[in-house]
């Protein structure tokens, strides 16, 4: 539990930044919260030469409303998140998930950024933003560029980042005034990675579902979006056939590891029931 | 009078004794950081080691190549078997008769066992180090599964034991077998059995688990070559014995090893035995003349020192039509892993399961225990329960449910008609055991009142209905346990470790002042000794709590014990500090006669001193007892006040409890939800109401997890999959359910202060109490037994193989 020898850059501005990981190369690696990579680091499977700590960088840091848009700074922690008044307001469901990850010691280290750049199919961020409609400014030594979320994951810690291209800021169109939401997470202790998790946002119009998206959590390689689920429930009550319905068309696309939060057969079945519940959950607060 | 004179009350107070809810004051230094641990030492030119490990759970190590390592910067030296064949010290005895391996001697038995130590300047190039060493290993076949143990083509494991068909405890059938072990009448049994209106027969397996204390082990060892001396600070929970064990092995005079506990971060008994980082601490602090710390990280504690459990109890037990027990029949497979370091007293190869017959007035019983060997970790340690004690509450309380289940009889009801009664007390078990005392009738009755038992029937019944009228997908379990524990090993008679007696002992020191120092053989790693140990001085000899000073752990200083585990600190060293301070207190009888010129006979005692009988206003404090001792003790006598005691208790102690747990699971999940968990213990004598109240909340929190997911488990190549806290299951205080704690008092008729112990009570009956309450939640649907852990995906598994989605 001890890592191998490393260099430390930390460096002020997001040019410098992108600069010393273009720089370096392969052997470099950006740090935000620390908590996928220094216990990778502590185990040796990651045995990065060069660390670029992006603390320094201020301009990575703060939430602001741009347009119909909330724009993050990837440094943004998750007690950031959770202490900001404008996502509490814009994007309530972040809020719901932010407090879902850890304990109050890891949300203060934490970044957004973090969670989101570095494709480990178990964070709860990335299914919510695809789930938004998230899109992720990257930033290389070529320029910056935008990516939305759901073509950002490619694979298990594969995604669209390039050699020395850093995600410097995520923009999430605000939904609409009196949607529904909720993210169901079943997880066999606090701070553990979700067996399954689903995240719903949904506005309903005449008590039928008008729009919906389902975002699917540590179900498959990369996080999912669960576009046929989400149709299977427009123009419905959300009636118990149709909740079935749309729990089959989920787990259809999902495709599990065993682990010891179980098989793979109950992963997906309660990644159905999460599914459920969700929309269930997300209907009844919608307004 | 005048006002100011204190009232017998406020007399009693001062002292703080014996029940009374004394606040800890190790807190004091726990609570600001202060705390003193083995990882705080810091020594001048202090090394580090760190260990090569195994990948394979079972290879032939062809070659250990350390070159690389030793041009890494700071890399001092890489030990290994070889190196440690040169001081006779590749191998180590067990506290259970058998050998193991401090390095990989020729081959490795399980994954992460110990291959070679790395010794540097600092922890990074230590691992740096570890990095570099090249090992070649030939895999051989692993073997996981203990009930293919003794296979005809399983592959031989101990090649050292090559012909050796004797054990330390008797033949063995195979080349995987370590030992069989039986207790009680077979043939009365087996025809018990043919007799029987009803029979049960299950396999109930207690699968492993880990102790995973908050502290890992970890020791500095430090030789001194000019004066031949080794210093050796470590996370001991019996450091006695450790002591003796180096002279033994290390061959260095005794007198001249130093062993010291400093604070423990908790062992619940994973520190009790011996591992190879200590040995190849002591081994490289003596090569290179220098200190050597060896700090184990958690992945090396789950996955190498000491698992618990591990037993396979295939469990029959015979009744009458009208639900009476008349005969019990267990056999164990116990799969102890690579080599046999099971921590237990030397003659008891099984721990003291055989107090198995539990609760009950079983005519006639017979056990039979076979221990294996696998490719896991060794180990098999009292895991916060005397040992083997919680196998064994879980074997019967599991059996008494199937059995209620059987006769369709409620499982309460099955159980207050099997109890020993209260008057069958001082009770002999037909397994060997002499129970001291017990009103288990009481105790049980009073379970079931508090909790409105026959309402929450009345609940579960019409919850079933609901569920099979597809109105809820909830169901709803009552786990009712009973347990008798077995502690405070023990009597010389029965118990030793290594060939020494399992007594304990005191030493108190009165100084002029009326202020003392006691010090005890056992040692604290949680369980707050530095309190309670001072509340039974105070009332003994009427000094307040406050004014004594407690120290254990220091074998220079301590007299010589055997430690804290397995519930004995109580029921052994308790003994001891109340016998000590009565010598105290004889010798200041005297001393007080003298001073106040009566006879011995003449004077009575009174919370704090002793007045002459008839004539209260005459009288002599302690303190001031202790004063005189140190300037007019009466002619002939010698000066001071001191007192050294050495307990060797004539029995064990015997507490119990009625333990019950209410939990509503999700059959579409598997999720479940505690909603009440009651648990009444009956330690005897309670010496610190407050303490006891966090001990039972702590072992309940442990059972809980044990119960509900927490394993150490191997795939079919012999991986460890649940080595970290992100897969082995350590409830936070999110997960952990509320706790009511309850108790009556049976004190022991041999304790001198009646006190049983109550540390790993809880664990003991808290496991059962789970695991029969999601067993009935089951049982309406057809289940006879779901094997433990009850985690949310087996639950769902049981659900959906009763047909719960059809």
């Amino acid at each position: 539990m001890i890592p191998g020898p490393f260099s430390y850059h930390r460096p002020a501005t997001v040019a410098d930044a992108v600069k010393l990981l273009s720089s370096l190369g392969e052997e470099a690696r950006p740090l935000a919260g620390g908590h996928s990579l220094v216990p990778m680091m502590k185990l040796r499977l990651a045995t990065p030469e060069h660390l670029v700590d992006l603390h320094g960088v201020a301009a990575l840091k703060g939430i602001s409303r741009s347009g119909n848009a909330i724009v993050i700074g990837a440094m943004a922690t998750q007690h950031e998140l959770l202490a900001s008044d404008e996502i509490g307001q814009s994007l309530p469901i972040l809020h719901e998930i932010a407090l879902l990850i850890a304990d109050p010691q890891v949300r203060y280290r934490g970044t957004i950024g973090g969670n989101v750049a570095n494709g480990d199919p178990g964070n709860d961020m990335p299914a919510l933003m695809m789930t938004l409609g998230a899109s992720y400014r990257l930033e290389g030594a070529s320029g910056a560029r935008d990516v939305a979320a759901t073509e950002f994951y490619q694979g298990a810690y594969f995604t669209a980042l390039e050699p020395g291209e850093l995600l410097t800021s995520i923009s999430v169109p605000v939904p609409p005034a009196g949607h529904g939401y909720a993210y169901e997470k079943l997880k066999r202790k606090v701070g553990d990675y979700a067996t399954a998790a689903a995240a719903v946002v949904l506005t309903m119009a005449d008590g039928k579902v008008a729009t919906c998206a389902i975002g699917l959590t540590n179900l498959s390689e990369t996080p999912l979006l669960a576009t046929d689920a989400a149709k299977a429930v427009i123009g419905t009550s959300l009636d118990p056939a149709t909740l079935k319905k749309a729990a089959e068309a989920a787990v259809a696309i999902m495709s599990p590891a065993a682990d010891a939060r179980g098989p793979v057969e109950y992963r997906k079945h309660v990644g159905g029931i999460m599914v459920m519940r969700a929309l269930s959950r997300a209907a009844a607060c919608a307004k | 009078m005048n006002d100011m004179t204190p009232t017998r009350e406020q007399r009693e107070a001062k002292l703080e004794g014996m029940g009374c809810k004394r606040k800890r004051v190790e807190d004091i230094r726990f609570t600001q950081g202060r705390g003193n641990y083995v990882d705080d030492l810091k020594l001048p030119g202090m090394l580090h080691g760190d260990f090569v490990r195994s990948p394979h759970a079972h290879a032939r190590v062809k070659s250990i190549n350390g070159d690389e390592a030793l041009k890494v910067p700071g890399v001092l030296a890489v030990i290994t078997a070889e190196t440690l064949k040169t001081v006779n010290l590749a191998w180590m005895p067990t506290l259970a008769g058998d050998v193991q391996m401090v390095l990989a001697d020729g081959k490795v038995l399980f994954q992460n066992q110990e291959v070679a130590f790395v010794v540097a300047t600092d922890r990074y190039a230590a691992d740096d180090g570890i990095n570099k060493v090249v090992v070649e290993y030939e895999p051989l076949p692993p073997l996981i599964d203990p009930f293919k143990a003794m296979d005809k083509d399983a592959p031989v494991l101990r090649e050292d034991l090559a012909g050796k068909m004797t054990g330390a405890h008797g033949p063995r059938k195979h080349h995987n077998h370590i030992f069989e072990w039986t207790v009680g009448d077979k043939d009365l049994t087996d025809a018990a059995f043919k007799k029987a209106d009803v029979t049960i027969k299950e396999m109930l397996s207690y699968h492993r688990t880990h102790p995973s204390p908050l502290e890992t082990c970890q020791c500095v060892c430090s030789f001194d070559k000019i004066k031949g001396e080794l210093s050796i600070w470590g996370t001991f929970q019996a450091p006695h014995v450790i002591r003796t064990v180096v002279a033994l092995i290390a061959k260095i005079p005794e007198h001249k090893i130093h062993v010291i506990s400093p604070d423990i971060g908790g062992g619940f008994g994973n520190k009790v035995g011996a591992y190879p980082g200590y040995i190849c601490a002591a081994v490289a602090s003596i090569v290179t003349g220098k200190p050597v710390k060896w700090v184990e990280d958690r992945i090396e504690n789950l996955t190498a020192t000491s698992f618990a459990r591990d037993y396979h109890m295939t469990t029959e037990i015979a009744a009458t039509k009208e639900g009476k027990v008349t005969g019990l029949r267990v056999h164990v497979l116990a799969d102890h892993g690579a080599f046999d370091a099971c921590a237990d007293p030397s003659k008891w190869p099984a721990g003291f399961f055989n107090i198995v017959t539990g609760s009950y007035d079983f005519p006639t019983a017979h056990l039979s225990v076979d221990g294996v060997y696998t490719t896991k970790a060794p180990g098999g340690v009292a895991y916060r329960c005397s040992f083997r004690v919680t196998e064994a509450a879980y074997c019967i309380e599991r059996g008494m449910d199937i059995l209620a289940q059987k006769l369709g009889m409620d499982p309460a009801e099955l159980r207050l008609k099997n109890f020993i009664k209260a008057e069958q007390f001082p009770y002999h078990s037909a397994l060997g055991w002499e129970y001291d005392s017990g009103d288990y009738h009481t105790a049980m009755r009073k379970m079931m009142e508090t909790v409105d038992y026959a309402g929450l029937r009345k609940e579960q019944a019409e919850k079933r209905a609901a569920f099979k009228r597809g109105e809820t997908r909830e169901i709803m379990g009552l786990g009712v346990s009973f347990f008798t524990e077995i502690v405070g090993a023990g009597p010389s008679k029965n118990c030793d470790i290594l060939g020494i007696a399992m007594f304990d002992s005191c030493e108190i020191r009165m100084h002029p002042t009326g202020a003392g120092i006691a010090r005890v053989g056992s040692k604290s790693q949680g369980q707050g000794h530095e309190t309670t140990w001072a509340q039974i001085i105070a009332t003994e000899i009427g000094i307040p709590a406050d004014d004594i000073m407690i120290e254990e752990g220091n074998t220079d200083t301590a007299p010589y014990g055997l430690g804290t585990y397995g519930s004995r600190s109580t029921p052994v060293a308790g003994a001891a500090i109340a016998m000590a301070a009565r010598k105290i207190k004889a010798k200041a009888q005297m001393i007080a006669a003298y001073k106040l010129e009566v006879h011995e006979g003449d004077l009575e005692w009174d919370i704090d001193g002793f007045r002459v009988k008839g004539l209260p206003e005459k009288s002599m404090s302690m303190k001031d007892i202790c004063w005189a001792a140190y300037n007019s003790v009466p002619p002939g006598m010698e000066p001071g006040l001191e007192a050294v005691s050495y307990y060797d208790p004539p029995n064990m102690t015997y507490p119990f409890g009625a333990y019950i747990c209410v939990m509503n699971i999700d059959v579409d999940t598997g999720v479940y939800k505690v909603r009440r968990f009651y648990a009444l213990d009956d330690c005897g004598t309670r010496i610190n109401p407050m303490i006891i109240e966090g001990q039972v909340h702590g072992g309940l929190t442990e059972a809980f997890a044990i119960a509900m997911g927490q394993e150490i488990r191997y795939d079919d190549d012999g991986n460890v999959v649940t080595g970290s806290f992100m897969d082995f299951f350590m409830p936070t205080a999110v997960e952990t359910p509320h706790w009511e704690t309850d108790f009556t008092v049976t004190p022991s008729p041999h304790h001198p202060i009646g006190a049983k112990g109550v540390g790993e009570s809880p664990n003991v009956g808290g496991v059962p109490a789970f695991s029969n309450a999601v067993n009935d939640a089951f049982s309406f649907l057809g289940s006879t037994h779901i094997q433990m852990p009850h985690d949310f995906w087996r639950n769902w598994k049981a659900a959906k193989n009763l047909g719960v989605f059809a």
